[in-house]
């Protein structure tokens, strides 16, 4: 240690017979090392967190298309917190979310545990389900919307069968229209949760199966008490990941209502894109979008505290 | 070899005399609705008539998808031989490059603005005094579009004016028709501002649109817009509008809906679908109780060609831009497309009623309004179709609160 020290810190005489300072610890360890990382590191810094700090920044000018506006203080955030769309935007996507977070998990569960009964023609099964999430959001809105139409769909033709009462306009309709976007959203997102959720399964030990049977333990009680609670790790993943596709939910929502009827199925994202592009209010969509950033941190932070904090001793 | 020089003369003659008549020019623009490319052949047809060649490109994606396509071929190096493309900050931009060619010598030789209906109209085209395109038409979503069919199934006459038309919405739905047909989205955006400039006047369109005059939205007047629009939201079910305005036009057209404010470019659906006004549909500019409507247009660019092009491709572009403003191109791409020509001394015979009707608007001294666009902020225009949207979403929405947000949103319009 001391040798590397000494060859590190011939530059730098004066300091020859301390132990290695902090500069030598961050700049001259692990060269090689460091240097093959400095790109990698170079991105982070410079597009993740620069730009992010350059939308934040921006978003306290009245930057209108260009971003050149002059500062004006929390003007934007105001105005974002007092307009109503922002307002529906939140909601639903608080709603949406919920639902949408609860449905993909335990059907994805469900379905995997099914999966998980040594079935025939599983890997048919699979594909079946795991197909929907091989189609982008705009296929899957769009497909939905043709079902969903009242005039074109599901409606018309059930009452062109005869059963003349048939409603199913959610769609169309303000307060259900959301309920309508979880269908296409459940059905879009459920099978990568099975996918995940049957690798979580797969990777438990057939030993455990066993040890449970042998205790006479009920298949139902050995998955919920003993199985899922081992595949923590897996569940977690899924989690993040179905959560954060939910935060920046767009396409979805833009091929399926575009926002319609009215406002009532307007989204954050939607905000962010419709005022920096179709209105050219940069400084508007920038303080929307920081906004989301905080909401995304706000999930992110307890749970990061919880995986990557102090571990406790085992 | 006496022979041989003699033909390759004939030849070399033959070449020149052809290629200093005609040339191949490409035009790309976005018109592919049935519609808009049944009017686009148009002026192909009448620019292949001058002996050179139309080479037809249109893409797909319209104003926002086309529109970053044009521009950046421009910028690339591969510019066309003329482009639709859309007037603004962009265009600006090209402009400023030097990358557009100039027209301001053609426009004064061929006394442009003495015959255009609205000199106005060049206003979107003029950088630093020059003009840099051609305005094509003049578009407006001021037409009230109205089914005869469907009045004949209630036995009542066409009404005349927008007040009719809204006396006889009972009637209508009593029969089974669609009072008024919708399409889905975008199709509303355009309808209050109809209302505001009609129903309210072209005053109080101006005091709220260009002095952004919070006061004249809490006017009496602006109360009756308020609650036309209240009347246009509570007789249309959500269950029955259609996806796309070419749907409306259909049920116009079959006399299952009544009526419908649109873009006058539905009129191109109605023509793919060889209807007649005064037959089978009829139009109300400026729902019949005004005559002044707001209008703006699609306009056409001509883009300054890299050194070394041929002299008979210069001339083709000044051809064809000459073209696109004379009276027959005029007629023949309007009545496809839908839209006003723009200019009046066209001859009449060929035009059909709602053309007609237009001209007589476009004739009148003052009759052209600015459009909305050009008079609010994109921002603006945004906060105000939100608000519009919600408003005709939700039924329990009142007018007071409407006309309370319209008026905070003028209040800090720019």
């Amino acid at each position: 240690m001391t040798d590397i020290g000494r060859s590190g810190a011939v530059s730098r005489p004066v300091e020859a017979d301390k132990p290695p300072g902090l500069l030598y610890n961050i700049f001259v360890r692990n060269i090689t090392a460091k240097i093959a990382a400095s790109p990698m590191v170079a991105i982070v810094l410079i597009v993740f967190i620069g730009c992010t700090l350059w939308s934040v920044w921006f978003s306290f000018t009245d930057s209108r298309s260009l971003p050149n506006g002059d500062f004006v203080g929390w003007a934007q955030y105001e105005r974002l917190f007092s307009a109503r769309r922002w307002k529906i935007s939140a909601t639903n996507l608080l709603t949406y979310g919920i639902f949408s977070l609860v449905f993909t998990m335990v059907v994805g569960f469900l379905l995997a545990v099914l999966m998980d009964q040594k079935l025939r023609f599983e890997d048919g099964f699979r594909t079946i389900f795991l197909y929907p999430f091989a189609l982008s959001g705009i296929v899957t809105g769009l497909v939905w919307q043709w079902i969903m139409n009242p005039t074109l769909g599901l409606q018309s033709t059930i009452r062109g069968l005869g059963w003349t009462s048939f409603t199913f306009d959610w769609i169309t309709n303000t307060d259900m229209v959301l309920y309508a976007l979880l269908i296409a959203g459940t059905w879009h997102g459920t099978g990568f949760v099975m996918v995940l959720m049957l690798a979580g399964l797969r990777s438990i030990d057939g030993e455990i199966w066993k040890a449970a049977r042998v205790d006479g333990i009920p298949t139902w009680r050995t998955y919920l008490q003993i199985v899922l609670p081992m595949m923590r790790g897996v569940i977690v993943t899924t989690l993040v990941i179905v959560g954060s596709g939910i935060v920046r939910t767009y396409d979805l929502v833009v091929a399926l209502t575009n926002g319609g009827p009215g406002l009532s199925s307007e989204v954050p994202a939607k905000y962010v894109i419709n005022y920096m592009f179709t209105a050219g209010n940069l400084g508007q969509a920038l303080a929307a979008s920081t906004v989301m950033l905080l909401a995304v941190f706000v999930i992110l932070i307890p749970w990061m505290i919880i995986e990557f904090g102090p571990k406790k001793a085992h | 070899m006496k022979k041989f020089t003699v033909v390759a003369a004939m030849a070399a003659a033959m070449m020149s005399s052809t290629a200093a008549m005609a040339a191949e020019l490409e035009v790309t623009h976005w018109w592919t609705s049935g519609g808009e490319s049944a009017a686009v052949a148009e002026f192909a047809r009448l620019f292949n008539e001058t002996g050179n060649t139309w080479v037809d490109s249109a893409l797909a994606g319209s104003g926002t998808g086309a529109n970053p396509v044009i521009i950046s071929r421009i910028l690339g190096g591969d510019p066309m031989g003329a482009t639709q493309m859309n007037t603004g900050r962009d265009a600006e931009g090209l402009i400023q490059a030097g990358l557009i060619r100039d027209l301001t010598p053609l426009a004064e030789e061929e006394g442009w603005k003495d015959f255009y209906a609205d000199p106005g109209l060049f206003d979107a085209c003029t950088y630093d005094g020059k003009i840099y395109c051609v305005p094509v038409n003049i578009h407006s979503w001021h037409w009230l579009w109205l089914s005869t069919g469907a009045y004949e199934k209630i036995g009542q006459p066409v009404p005349k004016d927008w007040n009719e038309y809204v006396a006889s919405w009972p009637a209508l739905r009593e029969a089974g028709v669609v009072p008024f047909g919708l399409a889905a989205g975008w199709a509303l955006n355009g309808i209050p501002g109809v209302l505001l400039a009609d129903v309210g006047g072209p005053d109080l369109y101006m005091k709220i649109n260009k002095d952004h005059d919070a006061e004249a939205v809490r006017s009496p007047e602006f109360r009756k817009v308020a609650e036309a629009w209240a009347a246009l939201r509570d007789v249309v079910d959500p269950a029955e509008v259609v996806p796309q305005f070419g749907d409306v036009a259909n049920q116009l057209l079959a006399g299952e809906a009544a009526g419908n404010i649109h873009g006058d470019w539905i009129q191109g659906e109605f023509a793919v679908a060889g209807a007649t006004p005064g037959v089978e549909y009829d139009c109300l500019p400026g729902l019949g109780l005004t005559d002044r409507i707001e209008g703006g247009g699609d306009a056409f660019y001509f883009p300054v060609l890299p050194e070394g092009t041929a002299q008979d491709v210069l001339d083709a572009q000044t051809t064809l831009a000459k073209l696109l403003v004379s009276k027959e191109a005029q007629v023949a791409f309007n009545l496809k497309k839908g839209s006003m020509p723009i200019r009046t001394d066209i001859d009449l015979s060929t035009a059909n009623d709602c053309m007609k009707k237009a001209i007589t608007i476009l004739e009148s001294p003052e009759g052209l309004l600015p459009s909305g666009e050009t008079l609010n902020s994109s921002d603006t225009q945004q906060q105000l179709d939100d608000l519009n949207q919600e408003f005709f979403a939700d039924k329990s929405y009142s007018v007071d609160d409407y006309i309370e947000e319209y008026a905070a949103i003028i209040e800090s319009a720019d």
